[in-house]
């Protein structure tokens, strides 16, 4: 038996029935690791030592009665922008290269609640800007589908890892599409829950309106499973949801008799790929065979969703990255000749290319003489967003598109010019502006054989309508490992 | 919208960020470029729009006033570059 | 002829709010901790961190406007104010610019018996940042968090003052309605009350303001009174001399008393104010702010009027006594316990300003109970001690605030009151002074002060001096 083919709750079942050990679960997971990272680079920092010996404090937990979970027992790995006491924190970037928090992330401290066994931090594009881990400064990721290819991002490592199997299930996090776009390329399911479910203390913050910590795993009951033990009202985050905990595997029902699907006509107007458009109509099809009500209608807004979030996203982080300053902690710059200068040489050698393309684009919109001009003017352009949603939600209980109009691109394609990487959002960006609930899973493949992601949408805190949705769907469909894995025996 | 020499340098104070000549005229093409992109929204009307921060309405978020932390200088000065007598060490900023 | 000028002045006066813990995280304020003792992720910015809003910041900034006659915004906001400096651990505070919780509200000054209202544009609600110590050994700038995220109040006036005095008496009107509150201790000298002096001329008779500055730095009302008057002439001597103000934030050095501009080519004070995604906005409800207002203590003002209807004592001596909200209290509290306004007034106006005049303290700083005056005042009243004795006491009670009581009973201070023993100690005084009873026998009525202090010296200072006269004269008549 290979454990590392099953699903979270698979292998947690094993465990929890005392046929698999942490232990065994814990090295099977490192040891995958081991035969397949210098290929797909889906770490920054596994954490061996400190994984065996949780894997043994967790073991006598479960033995002792004390941990009865689902997940307990089962390895995840984190994305490398949430905070864990004592582990490496880097947001993949160079500034970040020697900081070890003193606290952890409350998503991540709600897993560890639940007996999860963390294995290690995943890559990603450096402080989550991009769509492809191709700007971490811990090197690219390589998608397990087809190597030549980018896993997405920014939650491509954690993506990778679950395609790859090197580990049952992973967090992510997503401020544009940065949990359901890797989901989508590397095959994967992927929830980004509704603005306030997941505390976001302990996430380094890129646009802190935007920003939701969400799960990536095999399947849709994984997702719904990893959502009952994350989703938890903090005191620590004043955006937190107070209802923010609920039942979400309640929802894992075959069943969307009556439910009413829209279809987003506008999604599908142009830059589309036609195996991309013809798959996810396909799976609309498919819900509708099983009694789903499903009709196309005009969301309205989708072209205007871009500018807005850039300038939204650019202007917050600006203001989020300017602690990274060479003082408190992180990376300082050698040589220096004053304050200002140890400030600016620390920053410039500290961030990447696209990091500092964003700061500069958000220092400027919120620059005096610009700020109504851009950021208000982008606020705005949020209110007509989200009230678009609004209606839509008040004929529809999902909304199905999706994900990206193309499967994976290939490494260097995109960064060359930044607009049509950011293009590659449209359908992904105005979720967050809207706080609503996402899910992300696959529909078929594309003529180049590279998973084709479907997007399921809900008003905000109806997380439950899409996971029914997906789970429904989900049901007439076989989970399919990336081919390269099956070529290669691995 | 043209992006001038000046305005990257100003926005390189406000930022601080040092970009070498080569950056600097890409960071011109790049923010020129997404300027205009992003001018889109003047297509849009939202006089009577207001602006919205958080999309749903949260409010009133308190704590009460109770001291909950400790001393934890030994560490939060743990990761700090440079540090003397309990402090973090930065360049002078007396004249 | 040469033009006469006038100086507009209005101030920018920022408030330490007295709360146990930081604006937007458990850290105590506490002063006096070691550096960085009072830190934790949120007040030192580590990433990933996030604040939450301390409700008793709120209350009393809306106490504070309540009493300043402000119109409270009702939905209020943060914004982020960016900035770089190592003070500023996350390199933006936290403050409020477009919604600020307080705004148009006024309060009421007198300078040399002429009353006039000084206009307040605004009161926000923002974090204090750390504290930089210049290391000279290795030329370098220390940093400590310990006041980082410390709840600060701003107030804004209007340009409404014109002297060096307006300003003053606005400060000191502003430090009372507060310290009345409890809102804040007020101390200019440890930083609790900081004003920065916006200033500009003009000549008398125009309507238009002259360009202004902005003076930072000023420690206590000398410094103020001092920084104006300089100001004031710097800005008139360059008019004068054909030259222009420039707008610009200027800090003063008080022991050179001059000012000198702080510019840089790295500020270029645009800080990119917007709205703080990690925080929710603050409503406050008519009924919040109605139970915050049922709240409010009595305020100096009214405290005047009252004290003038109830006691019997001198308008100077209310004014002396309402001058802080110290004092005040121990008046009432003394008198709440029996003592009678006029003699708790008395020692406070008297022994105890004498006291602290030679303490060098104020009367915040005042740490003895009420209680334990009002006990030495009930001790001579019962004539268990008398006068000199009680200010004996008193001065303990000032210094260690012990308990009066026990330190009368374990020094043996009380007046001797056994009439037989004090006919006994007389009987031997006259014996042994035959010069003056004959003096006194002899119409010298003022020999008989002698004699009662040779009796007040042979019973240790412990009889209460009109008996020691009256069995004098008792026995002298014999």
């Amino acid at each position: 038996m290979d454990l590392m083919r099953l699903t979270a709750v698979e292998l947690g079942k094993k465990i929890k029935a005392s046929e698999v050990s942490v232990m065994e679960a814990t090295k099977a997971c490192l040891d995958r690791i081991h035969a397949l990272e210098s290929e797909y680079n889906c770490f920054v920092t596994v954490d061996e030592e400190g994984a065996l010996k949780q894997a043994e404090e967790i073991q006598k937990r479960i033995d002792a009665g004390e941990l009865t979970g689902p997940l307990a027992g089962v390895p995840v790995a984190i994305k490398d922008n949430m905070c864990i006491e004592g582990m490496l924190t880097t947001c993949s970037s160079k500034i970040l290269s020697n900081f070890v928090p003193t606290y952890t992330a409350t998503a991540v401290q709600c897993l560890r609640d639940a007996g999860a066994v963390i294995i290690g931090k995943t890559n990603m594009d450096e402080f989550a800007m991009g769509s492809t881990t191709e700007t971490s400064y811990y090197g690219i990721t390589k998608n397990p589908w087809d190597t030549n290819r980018v896993p997405g991002g920014s939650s491509g490592g954690s993506a990778a890892a679950v395609a790859a199997e090197e580990v049952p299930y992973a967090l992510g996090s997503d401020t544009g599409g940065s949990i359901r776009q890797p989901a989508g390329f590397c095959g994967v399911t992927g929830i980004k829950p509704t603005y306030g479910r997941v505390s976001r203390y302990g996430l380094i913050a890129y646009g802190s309106s935007l920003d939701q910590i969400g799960p990536l795993a095999k399947d849709v009951t994984d997702c719904a499973t990893i959502l009952d033990a994350i989703c938890k009202h903090d005191d620590k985050d004043s955006t937190s949801y107070k209802d923010a905990a609920d039942d979400f595997t309640s929802a894992l029902v075959d069943d969307v008799k009556g439910m009413k699907i829209g279809i987003p006509r506008d999604y599908f107007a142009e830059g589309i790929d036609e195996d991309v458009k013809n798959s996810v109509l396909q799976a609309a099809k498919v819900l509708e065979a099983r009694g789903a009500i499903v009709e196309e209608f005009d969301l309205g807004m989708v072209e205007y969703a871009i500018p807005a979030y850039y300038i939204i996203a650019s202007a917050e982080a600006s203001s989020n990255l300017e602690r990274f300053d060479g003082v408190k902690y992180g990376y300082r710059t050698d040589k220096f000749t004053d304050l200002h200068n140890m400030y600016k040489k620390t920053r410039s050698e500290g961030f990447g290319p696209e990091v500092k393309r964003r700061i500069m684009l958000g220092s400027f919109v919120l620059s005096s003489g610009y700020y109504d001009a851009y950021y208000v003017k982008a606020l705005k352009t949020k209110a007509l967003i989200k009230k678009a949603f609004d209606d839509a939600f008040a004929k529809y209980d999902v909304i199905l598109g999706p994900v990206a109009p193309t499967t994976a691109l290939k490494v260097g394609e995109s960064l060359s010019d930044p607009i049509k990487m950011y293009l590659g959002d449209i359908y992904t960006v105005s979720v967050n502006l809207a706080g609503l609930p996402g899910i992300s899973l696959p529909c078929g493949y594309d003529k180049d054989g590279m998973p084709i992601g479907l997007q399921l949408l809900g008003q905000t805190f109806d997380e439950k309508s899409i996971i029914r949705a997906a789970y429904a769907y989900e049901c007439t469909r076989e989970y399919k490992r990336p081919a390269q894995l099956e070529e290669r025996g691995l | 919208m043209t992006i001038t020499d000046e305005t990257i340098d100003y926005v390189g104070i406000l930022a601080k960020l040092e970009l070498s000549g080569e950056e600097k005229e890409q960071a011109k093409k790049d923010m020129s470029n997404m300027l205009e992109y992003v001018g889109k929204l003047d297509e849009l009307d939202t006089d009577n729009v207001e602006a919205m921060s958080h999309a749903f309405p949260v409010r009133n978020v308190f704590r009460e006033d109770n001291v909950t932390n400790g001393d934890d200088r030994e560490n939060l000065l743990k990761n700090a570059p440079e540090q003397k007598d309990g402090c973090y060490k930065v360049p002078k900023t007396f004249d | 002829m040469s033009k006469t000028f006038e100086t507009v002045i209005g101030l920018e006066v920022h408030v330490e709010l007295a709360t146990k813990t930081k604006i937007f995280c458990g850290c105590s304020t506490a002063f006096g901790g070691a550096p960085n003792t009072h830190t934790c992720p949120v007040c030192t910015g580590m990433p990933g961190s996030l604040p939450v809003l301390n409700k008793a910041v709120v209350e009393k900034a809306v106490a504070v406007g309540l009493a300043t006659n402000c119109t409270i915004t009702q939905n209020c906001k943060f914004d982020r104010k960016n900035y770089f400096y190592p003070d500023n651990p996350q390199n933006y505070q936290i403050s409020q610019l477009y919604y600020p919780i307080c705004r148009d509200g006024k309060v009421e000054i007198e300078v040399d018996g002429k009353k006039k209202f000084v206009r307040i544009h605004e009161i926000h609600m923002e974090e204090d940042a750390g504290k930089l110590v210049h290391d000279p050994y290795t030329d370098s700038s220390l940093v400590d968090y310990n006041r980082s995220g410390v709840p600060l109040i701003e107030i804004v006036s209007e340009p409404d003052m014109r002297s060096a005095e307006e300003v003053i008496a606005y400060l000191e009107k502003l430090r009372l309605i507060i310290q009345y509150l409890g809102a804040s201790d007020c101390k200019l000298n440890e930083g609790s009350m900081r004003a920065d002096v916006n200033l500009s001329v003009r000549e008398v008779g125009t309507e238009k303001f002259g360009t202004r500055t902005e003076m930072k730095n000023l420690n206590s009302f000398k410094a103020i009174a001092r920084a104006i008057e300089n100001e004031k002439e710097r800005q008139i001597d360059l008019i004068e001399s054909g030259e222009e103000v420039v707008q610009e934030t200027r800090r003063w050095d008080d022991t050179k008393e001059y000012s000198y501009a702080m510019r840089s080519k790295e500020d270029a004070q645009d800080y990119r104010y917007f709205p703080d995604p990690d925080l929710v906005p603050v409503v406050i409800s008519d009924a919040w702010m109605e139970e915050i207002r049922a709240r409010q203590p009595e305020l100096r003002d009214e405290k005047r009027i009252r004290y003038k209807e109830e006691y019997d004592i001198p308008e100077y001596d209310i004014d002396i006594l309402t001058n802080s909200k110290r004092l005040a209290d121990i008046f009432e509290e003394a008198i709440a316990l029996g003592a009678a306004p006029k003699k708790v007034s008395n020692w406070l106006m008297v022994e105890t300003m004498r006291l602290m005049k030679e303490a060098g303290i104020d009367a915040d700083d005042l740490s003895f109970s009420a209680a334990h005056l009002a006990t030495i005042i009930k001790l001579v009243d019962t004539k268990v001690i008398n006068g000199t004795v009680a200010k004996e006491v008193f001065e303990k009670v000032f210094a260690e605030n012990i308990d009066p009581e026990k330190y009368v009973e374990e020094h043996g201070l009380k007046t001797v009151n056994d009439e037989g023993a004090l006919t006994g100690v007389i009987e031997e005084i006259v014996a042994a002074n035959p010069k003056s009873v004959e003096d006194y026998k002899s119409g010298k009525e003022k020999a008989i002060g002698f004699l009662v202090g040779q009796t007040m010296k042979a019973m240790k200072g412990k009889a209460d001096p009109g008996e020691v006269n009256r069995i004098l004269k008792e026995v002298l008549s014999r």
